[in-house]
């Protein structure tokens, strides 16, 4: 709770800066605020049932500081990378100010313990994200980003929305733990409208996280967006939806699992199938990467499918977040690099192994990570996830996964050879500003490290 | 029974408006029409709060139609906002000329 009270808080300093003419200072302010915000979560851990406010409609227990913990985390090096984006826009105040309320939106959405919060925090995250997406002013594919996302997003809110009235209209209650206890109490007489209400909800959280088949907006808003806008699309905002389905679908309605069960492995099965295909035909870097988010977004919806509220699957999913998003960092990192001057193709990325080679070996061990090859986090990411998967009746499912995951492995290294086995036209050297180089190497170094000694992270929950 | 009238009716009704203003918002073309259906899906659900609301004689179901309203407020400030950006760009709001992000 101090974590968001200081995001929010920052958000308002970030506004002020440009009045009071401290627009220089703003991005220490900024960083040492989360590092702060941060420490407070540390200082929560580990209170047994958490700490609660607003009559129990924010609840910060150990499941919501360790998913704030990484969201905090990806935002303080998305803050330093995107040093020199503030900088060459003319409005650098009102995007760190957008940039802080999203966060502040995502740490809702891991700590609410209400229907209330959860549709706020959903929209306090989207709605800065949506002028985000569009904030190129002069240029057509950022606005069409940026509307597109609106509409899909407004769309999705708005099932959302009809999801949570038909559920209160049946339970007459928002709270997440007084609907279990309805569904415990009236299995066998719970109106029809109901069980709308849940696959609705269900549907709407698809959205937001682009699991196919909702997931067409996905690779347009990802495409036109500035790219760190997208990096900051596919780590926070993942993370942050992938925890809201989690309590969602472990807390609530863990007991009616058969109701949305097989819906969802339909929903993982063509998520897997579309996005990894789909990935291995594009040409924009972007949009491979979008896809690619598309697949993980099914591995980590696996873990939910698995339905086991157990200390093994809430490793996983915090294992996995952590793994992807740290990865993602280094892969848009250095995409933002390399695409500066308008080029997102694969062809960009040729001889970068010579033009660059630091960041050539950190954007291999991304990909590596990503394709979840082993000495990488991405390996134990995908490991853990089968593991929670393996007792359950859903063997088909991880059959698939695991072909097409050698799908992936062929567009991750389509990037791989560009950089190392193709040459480029022009040999000009790809020039990086040091704290963006910091950044990069010290979250490849981290995807490393975790890669080879997964316990640091694996066991945080005992349950 | 809220004032003699069965609940089903008021369900009905809201479904009925979610169901056109979802349809709207797919199969329109114009920008505009394409936020007023917005508008139409999040009121079909005020509607529907409100109702169940009184059905519980509970009235945390209207509270959160306050806080639907404000967020929807939000939402269009920025997608008329995000509109005008566009017809700047464009010199229209058909969102048949937004196809520019392709592979």
């Amino acid at each position: 709770m101090k974590g968001l009270l200081i995001l929010s808080g920052l958000g308002i300093i970030a506004m002020l800066a440009e009045i009071f003419k401290f627009k220089k200072l703003l991005l220490p302010i900024v960083l040492l605020g989360i590092v702060a915000a941060y420490a407070t979560n540390f200082m929560d851990w580990n209170k047994n049932f958490g700490i609660s406010y607003f009559n129990n409609m924010i609840a910060f227990d150990n499941l919501a500081l360790a998913f704030s913990g990484i969201i905090l985390v990806t935002a303080f090096f998305w803050f330093i990378l995107a040093n020199d984006y503030f900088e060459e826009d003319s409005n650098t105040v009102d995007h760190f100010a957008l940039v802080l309320f999203a966060l502040v939106g995502a740490l809702m959405l891991t700590s609410f313990k209400n229907m209330t919060t959860l549709f706020l925090g959903i929209e306090i995250m989207s709605i800065p994200l949506y002028v985000l997406a569009a904030s190129k002013k002069n240029d057509v594919k950022s606005n069409e980003a940026g509307f597109k996302y609106l509409i899909m997003g407004s769309l999705a809110s708005g099932f959302l929305l009809f999801g949570i009235a038909l559920i209160y209209g049946a339970s007459g209650s928002f709270d997440l733990l007084e609907i279990k206890s309805y569904i415990t109490n009236n299995v066998a007489s719970m109106p029809a409208f109901f069980y709308v209400g849940v696959v609705m909800l269900l549907i709407a959280m698809c959205f937001k996280v682009s699991a196919a088949p909702f997931h067409f907006w996905a690779p347009d808003v990802y495409q036109g967006s500035p790219t760190l806008i997208t990096a900051l699309m596919s780590t926070i905002v993942k993370t942050a939806a992938f925890v809201a389905i989690l309590k969602l679908f472990m807390v609530s309605f863990s007991n009616i699992s058969q109701l949305w069960s097989a819906t969802l492995a339909v929903i993982i099965a063509l998520s897997l199938i579309i996005s990894n295909f789909s990935a291995a035909m594009q040409s924009n870097v972007k949009r491979m990467l979008a896809y690619s988010s598309i697949s993980h977004a099914a591995f980590m919806l696996m873990v939910v499918l698995a339905n086991v509220r157990s200390s093994l699957s809430v490793n996983a999913l915090v294992f996995y977040s952590l793994a992807y998003s740290i990865g993602s960092i280094v892969a848009f990192g250095v995409l933002y690099n390399v695409s500066r001057k308008g080029n997102e193709g694969i062809e960009a990325f040729n001889g970068l192994g010579k033009r660059n080679p630091l960041l050539a070996m950190c954007m291999s061990v991304a990909m590596l990570s990503l394709a979840g090859i082993p000495v990488t986090s991405g390996f134990f990411a995908k490991y853990f996830v089968f593991t929670t998967m393996i007792g359950t009746g859903y063997k088909w499912l991880l059959i698939l996964a695991v072909t097409t995951s050698a799908i992936g492995v062929y567009y991750y290294l389509k990037i791989i050879i560009a950089m190392y086995f193709k040459s480029s036209d022009g040999e000009e050297v790809v020039v990086v500003e040091k704290s963006q180089t910091l950044v990069i190497v010290l979250t490849t170094v981290i995807t490393l490290v975790i890669g080879i000694l997964p316990n640091l992270i694996g066991n945080m929950f005992e349950f | 029974m809220i004032n003699g009238i069965s609940i089903n009716y008021y369900l009905l009704l809201s479904t009925v408006l979610f169901i056109i203003g979802a349809i709207g918002v797919m199969a329109r073309r114009n920008s505009i029409i394409i936020f007023m259906c917005i508008e139409l899906m999040l009121n079909a659900v005020n509607l529907l709060l409100v109702s169940f609301s009184t059905l519980h004689n509970d009235s945390s179901g209207q509270v959160f139609v306050f806080f639907i309203m404000a967020v929807a407020a939000a939402e269009v400030a920025v997608g008329l906002a995000i509109l005008s950006m566009i017809y700047r760009n464009v010199k229209s709001i058909d969102t048949d000329l937004l196809s520019n992000l392709k592979n």
